[in-house]
């Protein structure tokens, strides 16, 4: 053979070409999280302003002075109803508020029925109340200029796009890793390996190596998936947007070799790795805002990999912070990587 | 521990010593205390039946597996001293039961393997030399087993190696698959490298051992040149038959002409000097007590026969 051949080299594409080779695996990695998006995307799409449904109970005259001052006032539905309808629209949510009253020693008296829990019955008294009091008289004593911005990345699918890449991330590193170690061993490819002269580093690295190749991909399919479909900007660098993501990549590919380290067993790894990777769905901020987590377990949170990656991801993606205020993050991130590499290179079973 | 001493003059330099091996795996002892030696142009087989401890052996020589106790020198060299890489490097591994990768290619895992050795033979003359041409293209899970079987042999020899492990390379084989591995082995020998291979197959180590040591739960119960150990036997054929009555082993010994006496499930087998003389007394003897016999078959003496010699059980035997 007049070429020498580098070991890292052809055991990196015979990674790619395992990978490519699976439709499966492809089809996670790939579509699985576009097909997520679609679907959250469209169970969360921003609608037009909300209207707010009124209704009124009873007969006196004061209730149709009220009727007609609602009825000019923007985004409210108002109608008159029975005493029994109302209160069963009003449990079902199809009515925000129920109006009763009247006159009473000669003033204009009413009763406002919500349910204070839900942010539609609040926005109601406040909208019915202002709109009641000013059309019975009551004058504004200041001058009040509106001025309103519609915030970018503000849309609940600007929070979600930066969180299933971070997941995306974390999964196809895991389970694309994860897997590929486990089989190899159970059929013994892994101790035919260490019976050659092969570095034990290089097939460490070449897990990684393959990684990055196929990470960059998929979250450019992703980035431009929520840009195209969702108009989700970029507001930061795309360099540092591939920085962080190749980072996440290689720290989830060194827990992962740290996963599938020992044990020769499909069903222990995935065990292993799903109770490694679950709370990280909950609790690092994919979904939903880990701010609704009590206030003292935000230390141990951010201190996740999944969510350093997370919160890195968006601060690029939606803030387009400067690289600088996320070196908090990429540090995390680093730490777990190198901790995974360095016990998996100690702790991994060649045999 | 019975073994045959006189091995003719053996020329080829010593590319594999073991002395006092052991390996225990909990409470199996799956190595008992192993003696061995190979040399260059020579094959080493290690016969014996499932469990015998084969596959232990061979991966404590590979450097795989540490023994509890005992000491192994491969080209000279110790596993563990620091030059275990270099020591690779020389070296061809066939392992009893890796399955390669199934999405590869036969060509790019020759490839790979190939990658890892610093000096070797070329891709295209390892797929030439295993007949893997047509094949090349192929991914390994469409190969047929004797292909696979030829495809692990390819990763062992693609680093030219000094020496070749094999570990039951023809197991599960049809004969035409079986042969085609054999040729290679040979080629390789004849160009002076050094073999160690197990098998349980007594054929094979009959056809393509210089030295064979048969191996039984973890010892050497038997080791030389394989026409030695047969003519160990003193048999020049074996009478093997069934009888539908009891004789005892000192009355089917003291008949003239046998030499030694067995017993496997039913049957009876004898080693035997003057075939002729022996039927007639054999005939004359259940006559006279009134035994009827069943079946009788006689043939030549094989490495079996001296696995059942030293155990009492067949090769194949559970
Ligand atoms: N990793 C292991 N753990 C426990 N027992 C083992 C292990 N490897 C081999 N053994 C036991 O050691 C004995 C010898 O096995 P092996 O060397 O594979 O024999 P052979 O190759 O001759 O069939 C068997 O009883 C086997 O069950
Ligand atoms: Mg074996």
């Amino acid at each position: 053979m007049s070429e020498k051949l580098s070991p890292l080299r052809e055991l990196t594409l015979a990674r790619i070409r395992e990978f490519v080779r699976e439709p499966a695996a492809v089809f996670w990695t790939f579509g699985f999280p576009v097909l997520l998006a679609v679907g959250l995307g469209i169970a969360f799409r921003s609608r037009p302003p909300e209207t707010t449904a009124v209704v009124l109970v009873g007969t006196d005259a004061a209730l149709e002075r009220a009727e007609e001052i609602l009825r000019d006032v923007e985004n409210v539905d108002v109608s008159r109803v029975s005493s029994d309808e109302a209160a069963t629209s009003l449990r079902t949510g199809k009515v925000d508020l129920v109006i009763t009253g009247g006159r009473e020693a000669g003033r204009f008296s009413f009763t406002y029925r919500y349910d204070p829990m839900r942010p539609a019955g609040r926005t109601a008294r406040l909208v019915v109340d202002a709109a009641l009091q000013r059309g019975l008289g009551r004058l504004d004593v200041a001058d009040v200029q509106e001025e309103t911005v519609i915030e970018q990345g503000g849309r609940y699918i600007d929070f979600l796009i930066p969180g299933l890449i971070g997941l995306n991330i974390m999964g196809s590193s895991m389970w694309g890793i994860g897997y590929a170690v486990v089989l190899a061993r159970r059929r013994k490819l892994i101790k035919r390996l260490a019976a050659t002269p092969m570095r034990r580093s290089h097939y460490m690295l070449s897990y990684i190596f393959s990684r990055i190749v196929f990470l960059l991909a998929e979250v450019a399919a992703l980035v431009a998936f929520g840009w195209l479909v969702f108009g989700v900007a970029v507001h930061g660098s795309f360099l540092w947007l591939g920085f962080v993501s190749l980072l996440g990549g290689i720290s989830f590919t060194g827990l992962a070799l740290l996963v599938a380290s020992r044990t020769d067993s499909t069903e222990v790894a995935s065990g292993l790795m799903n109770a490694f990777m679950l709370p990280m769905w909950l609790l690092s901020g994919a979904f939903f805002s880990y701010e609704r987590f009590p206030e003292a377990v935000h230390p141990v949170i951010r201190a996740l990999p999944l969510t350093a990656l997370n919160d890195a991801l968006r601060a690029v993606v939606n803030d387009g912070a400067p690289v600088l205020s996320t070196l908090p993050q990429v540090a995390v991130l680093a730490a777990w990587g190198a901790l995974g590499f360095l016990l998996a290179l100690r702790l991994f079973r060649w045999h | 521990m019975p073994s045959v001493t006189s091995t003719p003059a053996r020329t080829g330099a010593v590319t594999l010593r073991c002395r006092g091996l052991v390996k225990r795996f909990g409470r199996v002892t799956a190595v008992d205390g192993i003696d061995l030696e190979a040399q260059a142009g020579e094959c080493l087989g290690l016969l014996g039946p499932n469990g015998a401890g084969k596959t232990t052996t061979v991966e404590i020589f590979e450097g795989l597996i540490r023994p509890d106790e005992g000491l192994v020198e491969v080209l000279g060299k110790r596993w563990g001293g620091g030059g275990d890489h270099r020591l690779r490097m020389r070296l061809g591994v066939q392992l009893q039961e890796t399955q390669l990768a199934d999405k590869l290619t036969v060509g790019e895992t020759i490839r790979l393997f190939r990658s890892f050795y610093e000096k070797g033979r070329t891709v295209d003359a390892v797929v030439a030399l295993l007949g893997l041409e047509p094949k090349r293209h192929a991914r390994v899970h469409k190969l047929s087993g004797g292909q696979r079987q030829r495809l692990a042999l390819a990763c062992a020899l693609v680093s030219d190696p000094e020496v070749l492990f094999l570990d039951e390379p023809t197991t599960g084989l049809d004969p035409q698959a079986r042969l085609r591995i054999w040729e290679v082995m040979e080629e390789f020998r004849d160009g002076g490298g050094s073999v160690i291979l197990t098998t349980h197959y007594m054929e094979e180590a009959s056809r393509l051992c210089d030295e064979v040591a048969i191996m039984d739960h973890g010892r050497i119960v038997a080791r030389g040149a394989p026409r030695e150990l047969v003519e160990s036997l003193d048999a020049d054929q074996i009478v093997e038959f069934t009888i539908d009555g009891e004789m005892d082993n000192a009355a089917l010994g003291s008949l003239k002409g046998v030499n030694t006496v067995g017993r496997r499930g039913d049957e009876r087998v004898l080693g035997v000097e003057n075939t002729g003389e022996v039927l007639q007394a054999l005939m004359a003897e259940l006559e006279r007590r009134g035994i009827g016999l069943d079946t009788l078959t006689t043939r030549l003496p094989t490495l079996e026969d001296v696995f059942v010699k030293h155990t009492g059980r067949g090769l194949r035997d559970e």
